[in-house]
């Protein structure tokens, strides 16, 4: 994986010698809190409910076990032994100091990490697939552009104001793994007479207005995607809202203008761009993707598997994925265990991951938009004793996209935007399906829960949606049925009026089991189901 | 239906709530604040505590916040009762 | 009590007063302009004008075919948080403008690294800046990502130099 050269690192150690600097000004009143609020928050410092927040970035979701071992005894010295990992592939701390924030930006410096553009109106954190670089279906590791993207966008100075944030994501394989389309900029790494390229896709969102992005240029060759987004960027830069927050997203843009005029402008303001040596040069292409080299294999691996255990072979079949290497595979550690908070993990859960990572994984881990973790270059014979090891620690629950395996954000337990809670929700809906068997026949069940219109429990991608609602000062829950983040992407659609917190764990029981009831075979999933017969016989399932 | 006024602290996050001299963690310190008193105007030109707002609440003790996010603010995280504040 | 940085929408928000007088902070060694600085609209309907004021919406591309008369160009920062002055700044730089270009108004000094990058070279901001602290923080970061309207060699340059 990418290691910072003296360069990448003396950048991140003046940013934390930025913030110290800022913090003491801020705790000294010579600034404002609303001058010193867009400062902390492109630190990654909320103010939540119960003290700050800060999200740490996870760079394309990969991170090295001594990263992860770091993320763990931080939470240990500055927090209270847990931390939560987030539907974009960063991490977060819930109880947080301010004064001592400085010096936890310095340990994460330590290991090439950071906080910045975790927040703010600027570019976020680059996402990308949890199987890059061992996936069967990928054209080439997508991680090396992501990683240039991430410099790229690191303090760009054009677009540090942006309108409203900005999201993108990379990928290289025909399945979608990362929510691409639901993103502000999507790129799909595709190849051409032997050259790479990219898809490119604009104007994908979640939030108040969701909407599937825009494919505005079929081919663009890696060597120029850097001046082809600064483009994208200048055009919403420019052009963006600025007149209302909630109109202030590149997919309104994009919607107003209409797709073919957003473009224009796009490739008009690319062909002043382009000319400027904005893109990197081949030797810098070269020295990236050489860090992303392929692990050393063992190629006398076996390729078979000894499925004897029962208990194993369930894991096996759910949770663990083909490998492009014979003899690996790609093992997903939920992060959904019964009773669990979906995306947390207690330090000691992440120390013996990064040792087990270590040990079986070339010592790398990912994070998933799923809010669950992936040890990507297993040797199959080294299987069974990591499962045996996850399952001592509570991390080899068998359910990866099953009806328990249910992405949540924070909610009001925590977040000072939601208006209800998120996580009780999926542990009353995981606790009524708790029966693995039922889970199994249910089959592929992507439930995505939001406490509030900002979707980052990506409600409208859930194939069962559900969002928290405020009702004069009550919780309440709309249930919205039909949405896909993958490369069949669709926006999911409001079923009827809403419910309590139990009604609606009794609704989406009422929804499954009139699924399982409809399906036209057991291999039907849901959302096939859903789409072939739409909502009303799921509406009067709930409300007849 | 009584207000009260309640807060973070700019040096910790932590919830502060107002007892009517002093800023204190716990919900059950806090009494009632009228909504003309000149604290709230105090606490936001003083910056030290970070958004203070008069929140609705009935009276008891410890008083009820009316919302359930304000519930939630005094208590903690509903889903870790071990992180509760007493 | 929402923590997000934007709870109000930037767009419509009042310019600083047009003010004749050499900015505080200046990075050139030119004399300064001596106005008068008016806005777009008037400067392109005067020929006799030197220094232009730039609000955040104007569209900085209609003074390139004038460029040769201007001197002196101010783009207003009315909130710092309205980022469209950058876009404006680094657009005149690409078109060769190589005259003073100064930011005014909101002006704050974790802005001013990127209003350094994008080509601003004075500073008039409504509220003092300490100029020993300004030149601290410009020169804060050792290294850049990207190359931009200033001299500061991006890190691929110095990597692959």
């Amino acid at each position: 994986m990418y290691q910072y050269d003296h360069f990448d690192q003396a950048i991140v150690d003046a940013r934390v010698a930025e913030f110290r600097d800022q913090v003491a000004r801020r705790l000294a009143n010579e600034i404002t809190e609303d001058e010193f609020k867009p400062l902390r928050l492109m630190n990654g410092l909320y103010l939540q409910l119960h003290a700050y927040m800060l999200r740490v970035a996870i760079p394309y979701g990969t991170l090295s076990s001594k990263q992860l071992h770091m993320l763990a005894h931080i939470a240990t010295k500055y927090d209270r032994d847990y931390a939560h990992f987030t539907t974009r592939q960063n991490l977060q701390y819930n109880w947080m100091k301010l004064h001592e924030t400085p010096d936890l930006m310095a340990d994460l410096a330590s290991v090439e990490m950071h906080a910045i553009q975790t927040s703010g109106n600027c570019i976020r954190n680059i996402s990308s697939d949890q199987f890059a670089g061992a996936a069967a279906d990928e054209v080439a590791d997508p991680r090396p552009y992501a990683e240039l993207l991430r410099q790229w966008s690191s303090f760009h100075p054009e677009f540090s104001f942006l309108p409203r944030k900005f999201k993108i994501a990379v990928t290289a394989s025909a399945t979608d793994r990362a929510a691409i389309q639901l993103h502000d900029i999507g790129l799909q790494l595709i190849e051409k007479d032997g050259e790479l390229g990219f898809r490119v896709l604009v104007g994908g969102g979640m939030g108040r207005t969701p909407m599937i992005g825009h494919w505005i240029r079929e081919w663009i060759p890696v060597r120029q995607y850097l001046s082809y987004c600064e483009a994208i960027l200048r055009v919403y830069n420019r052009h963006g809202r600025r007149d209302n927050i909630y109109k202030a997203r590149i997919k309104i843009l994009v919607h107003e203008l209409g797709a073919e005029e957003f473009t224009r402008q796009v490739e008009a303001e690319w062909a002043l761009l382009e000319p400027l040596g904005i893109d990197a040069p081949q030797a810098e292409y070269d020295r990236i993707i050489a860090q992303f080299a392929e692990p050393a294999y063992d190629t006398a691996a076996p390729d078979t598997l000894d499925r004897s255990d029962p208990d194993f072979a369930v894991w096996v079949d759910q949770n663990v994925h083909a490998h492009k290497q014979p003899g690996y595979a790609i093992a997903t550690i939920s992060l959904k265990p019964k009773g669990g908070i979906p995306g947390d993990a207690s330090s000691a859960q992440m120390h013996l991951i990064a040792d087990l990572a270590e040990r079986y994984s070339v010592g790398e881990i990912r994070v998933t938009h799923s809010q669950n973790l992936v040890l990507a270059h297993v040797r199959k014979a080294d299987l069974h004793a990591l499962w045996s090891a996850l399952a001592e620690a509570d991390l080899a629950t068998p359910n990866l996209d099953l009806v328990t395996d249910i992405i949540a954000c924070p909610g009001l337990d925590y977040c000072t935007l939601a208006n209800a809670r998120s996580i009780p929700v999926a542990q009353k809906i995981a606790a009524r399906f708790e029966d693995l068997g039922r889970q199994r026949d249910i089959g592929e069940m992507k439930i995505k829960v939001s406490g509030c219109i900002n979707a980052c429990g990506h409600h409208h991608a859930g194939h069962i949606g559900i969002l928290g609602v405020d009702r004069k000062g009550e919780e309440s829950y709309q249930l919205s049925l039909g949405g896909s983040g993958a490369e069949d992407a669709s926006l999911a659609k409001i079923l009827g009026p809403g419910f309590s917190e139990a009604g609606v764990v009794d609704a989406v029981e009422k929804v499954i089991e009139k699924y399982r009831e409809v399906r036209s075979s057991p291999d039907e999933r849901f959302l096939d189901t859903y789409r072939r017969l739409g909502d009303a016989p799921f509406k009067e399932a709930v409300y007849g | 239906m009584i207000k009260l006024l309640t807060g973070n602290d700019l040096l910790t996050g932590d919830v502060v709530w107002w007892t009517g001299s002093a800023w204190s963690l716990h919900l059950r310190d806090a009494v009632p604040v009228e909504a003309g008193d000149p604290i709230l105007a105090k606490s936001i030109a003083e910056e030290r505590i970070n958004d203070p707002a008069l929140v609705d609440a009935e009276t008891g003790h410890p008083p009820a916040p009316r919302t359930a996010r304000e519930k939630i603010r005094g208590i903690g995280p509903s889903v870790r009762p071990d992180l509760a504040r007493a | 009590m929402v923590d997000v940085q934007d709870q109000q929408a930037v767009a419509g928000a009042a310019s600083p007063a047009l003010d004749d007088a050499p900015a505080r902070l200046r990075f050139r060694t030119d004399a300064p302009d001596d106005g008068p600085l008016v806005p777009l609209e008037v400067f392109l309907g005067d020929s006799n004008a030197a220094a232009v004021r730039l609000d955040p919406a104007d569209d900085a591309r209609r003074l390139l075919p004038v460029l040769g008369r201007v001197r002196l160009i101010e783009v207003a920062f009315p909130k710092f948080r309205d980022g469209r002055g950058y876009s404006s700044a680094k657009i005149l730089r690409e078109a060769g403008y190589t005259g003073e270009l100064r930011a005014a108004g909101d002006v704050l000094l974790d802005q001013m690294v990127f209003l350094a990058r994008v080509g601003f070279d004075s500073f008039a901001p409504a509220k003092p800046l300490d100029a020993a602290r300004v030149t601290e923080a410009l020169a804060r970061f050792p290294f850049v990502y990207q190359k931009s309207a200033d001299t500061k060699p991006p890190v691929w340059a110095l990597r692959h130099g």
